[in-house]
């Protein structure tokens, strides 16, 4: 451990903004956030991976005992969604750069973990994901091509994921140990919901026009298809929780292959 | 087959480290992992159809925090590749890459798990450095755990290609059953997850249900002029 009574580190001018090199390595450091996600400190290191370019920047630099403090303090537990880590990575820049007492980084950290976590699930797990993968298996089901198909789930997934990064770094730096207004965001607060329509809205929209392209050759049974897939799907949402779908098919898949090949 | 080995390795360690580690842009999905290595081994449109069956699939299980979860990165690039490979379609090639993936996929979460509980071994090993605030520590670690996660999906794409590729050959010989009911079978199976999935994510959200249906009356609409 390092010792806990070196001399305070004296208040520094307050910084308006990362340089944009440092931005820049961290942004990137961002994308690698969950490389050594571990079931002990979870996000732990990776935040101290992400913040060490902004801590190089403390008035005494990389070989001081401030340094190896803030970087140890900023490298012990977290648990945050990935893509919103960033606003936490911001804010603990800026906190340790202005200066802020340990203690206060340290508690600061934990009311973190919790909200970080919740919203990004909803938002982007449970919304954004799924939607543009519905968007993308429309545009599929409607004859798009490979390249096509690709670039709307990429660009459409990615445009969300990278603007998320990005205005959470932005808004942890801008905000510092006040950033909690700025999960009040009406995109972080309706967002979930108003995604969550438009996903409900392209699940059905996307399933059917998906199933006709894959369905191929097997497009003469479409109307047993179709009533087959609306009953399984009622009975797998009743088995909710007993077994998961992607173990089921699995399963039957193999089950029907054994069949095939030993009839 | 041998030849496609080491490209499909590199892929699937690639799409592999996508999924958790770096950068986590989505290109480890079914349908994007797929089309890849349909486009590897030449035949992108044979990887975007299995692709998309896999995805339907793949709705039912998102990345949240801590949870288990099937590791589709690595698992769709195999799946992919054997369907490329048998780029006319015979019957039982779809259900044959199907299960190659899904497989793959669960073999790939339990590897994600070990890697995990690899990666906390070597982080406490490194306690006393890392409590030290020593910034080497930091890096070597992070970039130690990735380097092993890009290892993990590689080798996990080459040995399940190496097993399924020939499996899928043998099967696809003795196949016995029709066609058009094998595609049935796996269009019917991936769209009833797919639709559980969706029920499940969007219960909580107010007109889920109504705003489901009207997108699947337009869907059906659609589907009856194509």
């Amino acid at each position: 451990m390092i010792a806990a009574a070196i001399a305070p580190l004296p208040r520094p001018e307050r910084r308006t903004a990362l340089p944009v090199r440092t931005q820049i390595a961290m942004f990137l450091r961002l994308l690698a956030i969950q490389g050594s996600w571990n079931y002990e400190i979870l996000l732990g290191n990776g935040i101290g991976f992400c913040l060490e370019p902004a801590l190089r920047l403390l008035p005494e630099g990389i070989h001081s005992d401030h340094f190896k403090q803030a970087l140890a303090r900023e490298s012990k537990y977290f648990n945050a969604h990935p893509y919103l880590a960033a606003v936490a990575v911001g804010a603990l820049a800026r906190a340790e750069l202005d200066g802020e007492a340990p203690e206060r980084i340290e508690r600061f950290r934990t009311a973190l973990c919790g909200p970080l976590g919740s919203v990004g699930d909803r938002l982007v797990w449970a919304g954004w994901l799924p939607f543009c993968s519905l968007l993308a298996l429309a545009v599929f089901g409607l004859g798009g091509g490979p390249v096509l198909v690709l670039s709307v789930f990429l660009g459409s997934y990615n445009f969300g994921h990278f603007g998320l990064r990005l205005w959470g770094l932005r808004t942890g730096w801008k905000n510092g140990l006040r950033v909690a207004s700025a999960l009040a965001n009406p995109v972080l607060r309706n967002g979930p919901q108003q995604i969550g329509r438009l996903a409900a809205l392209a699940t059905g929209f996307a399933i059917p026009l998906a199933l006709y392209r894959v369905i191929g050759p097997g497009r003469v049974l479409l109307g047993g298809v179709l009533t087959a897939v609306i009953l399984s799907a009622l009975l797998l949402v009743r088995l909710r929780g007993r077994i998961e779908g992607w173990r089921l098919a699995l399963f039957i898949l193999a089950a029907f292959a054994l069949f095939s090949v030993a009839h | 087959m041998w030849i496609d080995l080491l490209p499909i390795a590199l892929l699937g360690g690639l799409l592999g480290l996508d999924v958790v580690s770096f950068p986590q842009a989505m290109i480890s999905r079914p349908l994007v992992a797929a089309t890849l290595a349909g486009t590897l081994i030449g035949h992108s449109l044979s990887g975007l159809l299995v692709g998309a069956a896999l995805e339907l699939i793949a709705l039912d299980t998102l990345p949240f925090g801590a949870s288990r979860y099937p590791e589709w990165g690595s698992a769709a690039v195999v799946g992919g590749a054997i369907f490329a490979t048998h780029s006319s379609h015979p019957a039982g090639a779809m259900e044959m890459a199907m299960i190659a993936s899904l497989t793959t996929a669960w073999v790939g979460g339990w590897t994600m798990v070990k890697l995990r509980e690899r990666n906390a071994y070597w982080a406490a090993r490194r306690r006393a450095a890392l409590d030290a605030g020593a910034r080497g520590t930091v890096i070597d670690l992070q970039l130690l755990c990735m380097t092993a996660d890009l290892l993990r999906g590689g080798l996990l794409a080459a040995a399940s290609y190496a097993l399924f590729a020939p499996l899928t050959s043998l099967a696809i010989g003795a196949w016995s059953s029709d066609a058009r009911i094998s595609r049935a079978v796996v269009v019917t199976v991936a769209a009833s997850v797919a639709v559980s999935a969706g029920l499940k994510i969007f219960h909580g959200v107010s007109g889920a249900r109504w705003l489901f249906l009207g997108g699947l009356a337009v869907g059906l609409g659609i589907m009856a002029v194509l």
